[in-house]
């Protein structure tokens, strides 16, 4: 007999299971589509854990929380602690001497030629050298295989929290459809450049176009992300290809003779604040609103979410309504 | 205040709805402003746009859908009938860019676009540039406001032709005038306002500060003081210095 029953096995609910079951309890996890796959918005994620460099726009709560969530995923998969990298092109310098105020957490080098020697277009950088990343897919399945390894499985069912008895967590993301939850779209690429090589993200600055790199095994990079206030479904558009593709192509011109592998478009859910939440209704959990700090946010999230259930503690992120 | 097809604004700002860090920063921005009027783009944020679409009816001021982004008359005229549709206001700020590094007004499509539209039954808000010509050629085609560039989109740069912008305003003493683009500073908004220009509308120096609620509130506090030196009848710019304080009858000592 389960003690909470989750429903959605994208990256919230599959980081509440694993919480749930460091815990001491036993979770349930059920989701429409079984494992994790092109149908969630967890699978066309980045893969940073940036918390210092998000604190150029998001709210000091994504900051705080998000300096823990390189350490949760280093017990599940594999993280590449090497920082982050953020330059920007010769004449939008003013724009990195903002970002540098505007964040924590960084120095600046004016030696990039030995952190990133494929950087040669760039002399000066911002380095976040606590930051991590990681391979979101790969993230994916190695928590699946360590639930596995703790006796929970995902269940394929069509289901709601209306139809369960007893605790639940609801991770459905957009299809929970909670008061205020928004669709923000997002669009990436994934390039295949043998001849480039970055052990590190990096963010590109751009008053019009700002771009990020996050280099996956076998010399392959995701290039992220837009991000536009419309819960727009369809496929990428032309205009954010060229767009992503335009500002890589400043970054590092090879990436002109790329193989272009993958496109993706998503919708990231959203509360106003942009801020994730758990929404307590009753005994229904709901953790959703993850924005583009999935990865970043979600072993918070699971903590209080935890917390609340076993000791009724309530958090930051825990809103009742 | 003189009225934009008949609706005459509380406050003489105009506050772009793009690039906020979220929401509710957005939100907290517009309740600082005081603004009167908020500008939305449909090409980027429309349609499928739902849940910010509530997000800026919540503000309750007036909105002026745009067409940023168009590069032709027929694409925004195309734009201008969705946002019609999509936000129910014959209102509709147009953008025909001309250029895609500065965006600057494409003065052909403009005035092309503003003769269909106004046609179309549409309240036209061109986005144009100081040319006094092209002013009184969009006036003829229907357009009963004019929104002149202070700066290129996005630049922070202010007021970069003082002397167009002040003839421009000599020009149609009567027309009702909006400075849209280029603002980076209050000082800029307060620049305008004293300069006779009738509202500013801007959005990066906003959305973009460090923290765009403080920014916002000293964009209302500018606005409001250069409304008051306008109508206070600013003193003349002289060349000799002039002691404002009489020396006669001062003690010798």
């Amino acid at each position: 007999m389960a003690d909470v029953s989750i429903i959605g096995a994208g990256v919230a609910g599959l980081c509440a299971a694993y919480a749930l079951s460091k815990a001491g309890l036993t979770p349930r996890l059920i989701d429409r589509k079984g494992a994790p796959g092109p149908h969630g918005c967890s699978w066309w994620a980045g893969g940073m854990l940036a918390p210092f460099c998000e604190g150029a726009v998001a709210e000091p709560a994504i900051v705080a929380h998000g300096q823990a969530a390189a350490a949760f995923w280093a017990e599940v998969t594999q993280v590449a602690h090497r920082g982050s990298l953020v330059v920007a092109l010769q004449r939008d310098q003013g724009e990195l001497e903002r970002f540098a105020r505007r964040t924590s957490g960084h120095r600046m080098t004016d030696d990039l030629a030995t952190l990133e020697p494929d950087l040669t277009q760039h002399r000066s950088a911002l380095f976040f050298e606590t930051e991590a990343h990681l391979d979101p897919r790969r993230a994916l399945a190695d928590l699946v295989h360590v639930l596995a390894e703790r006796g929970i499985e995902i269940e394929q069912a069509e289901t709601t929290p209306e139809d369960i008895v007893g605790p639940v967590i609801d991770a459905r993301g957009m299809a929970s459809a909670l008061p205020d939850l928004r669709g923000v779209r997002g669009e990436m690429v994934v390039l295949r450049a043998s001849d480039i090589t970055l052990s590190r993200p990096v963010r590109l600055l751009h008053p019009r176009h700002p771009l990020y790199i996050v280099p996956r095994p076998g010399g392959v990079f995701m290039l992220g992300a837009t991000q536009l206030e419309s819960s727009d479904r369809r496929g990428i558009s032309a205009r954010a290809v060229l767009e992503l593709l335009s500002a890589a192509y400043a970054l590092d011109p090879r990436f002109a003779e790329a193989e272009l592998l993958e496109t993706g478009a998503d919708l990231r859910p959203a509360f106003p604040d942009n801020v994730p939440r758990v929404t307590v209704r009753g005994r229904v959990l709901h953790l959703n609103g993850l924005f583009r700090h999935g990865y970043l946010m979600a072993p918070a999230l699971a903590a209080q979410a935890v917390a609340y259930l076993t000791k009724g503690i309530k958090g930051d992120l825990l809103h009742e309504t | 205040m003189r009225d934009f097809y008949g609706v005459t604004l509380e406050t003489p700002l105009m506050l772009g709805t793009a690039q906020y860090p979220s929401p509710a920063v957005l939100e907290a921005a517009f309740c600082q402003s005081g603004a009167s009027v908020a500008t939305v783009s449909l090409r980027r944020e429309g349609g499928q746009g739902q849940g910010f679409w509530k997000i800026i009816k919540g503000l309750d001021v007036h909105v002026l859908p745009n067409t940023a982004g168009c590069h032709s008359a027929r694409e925004a005229i195309t734009t201008a009938r969705m946002a019609r549709e999509l936000f129910e206001t014959n209102w509709i700020k147009l953008e025909v860019i001309g250029h895609a590094d500065t965006l600057q007004p494409d003065p052909f499509g403009l005035l092309e676009a503003t003769e269909a539209l106004v046609a179309d039954g549409f309240e036209v808000f061109p986005y144009t540039t100081e040319d006094q010509v092209l002013a009184g050629r969009l006036l003829e085609a229907g357009a009963k406001v004019l929104m002149p560039w202070g700066a290129p989109i996005g630049s922070g740069l202010g007021l970069n032709n003082r002397y167009g912008l002040k003839t421009l305003r000599a020009a149609f003493p009567d027309v009702p005038m909006v400075i849209d683009a280029g603002l980076g500073l209050p000082s800029h908004a307060a620049d305008a306002l004293e300069m006779g220009f009738d509202a500013v509308l801007l959005n990066t120096a906003v959305a973009q500060a460090g923290d765009p609620a403080a920014m916002a509130r000293a964009f209302a506090l500018a606005v409001q003081a250069g409304v008051l030196a306008n109508t206070a009848d600013p003193m003349a710019p002289r060349d000799m210095a002039t002691p404002s304080t009489p020396v006669i009858g001062k003690a010798w000592l």
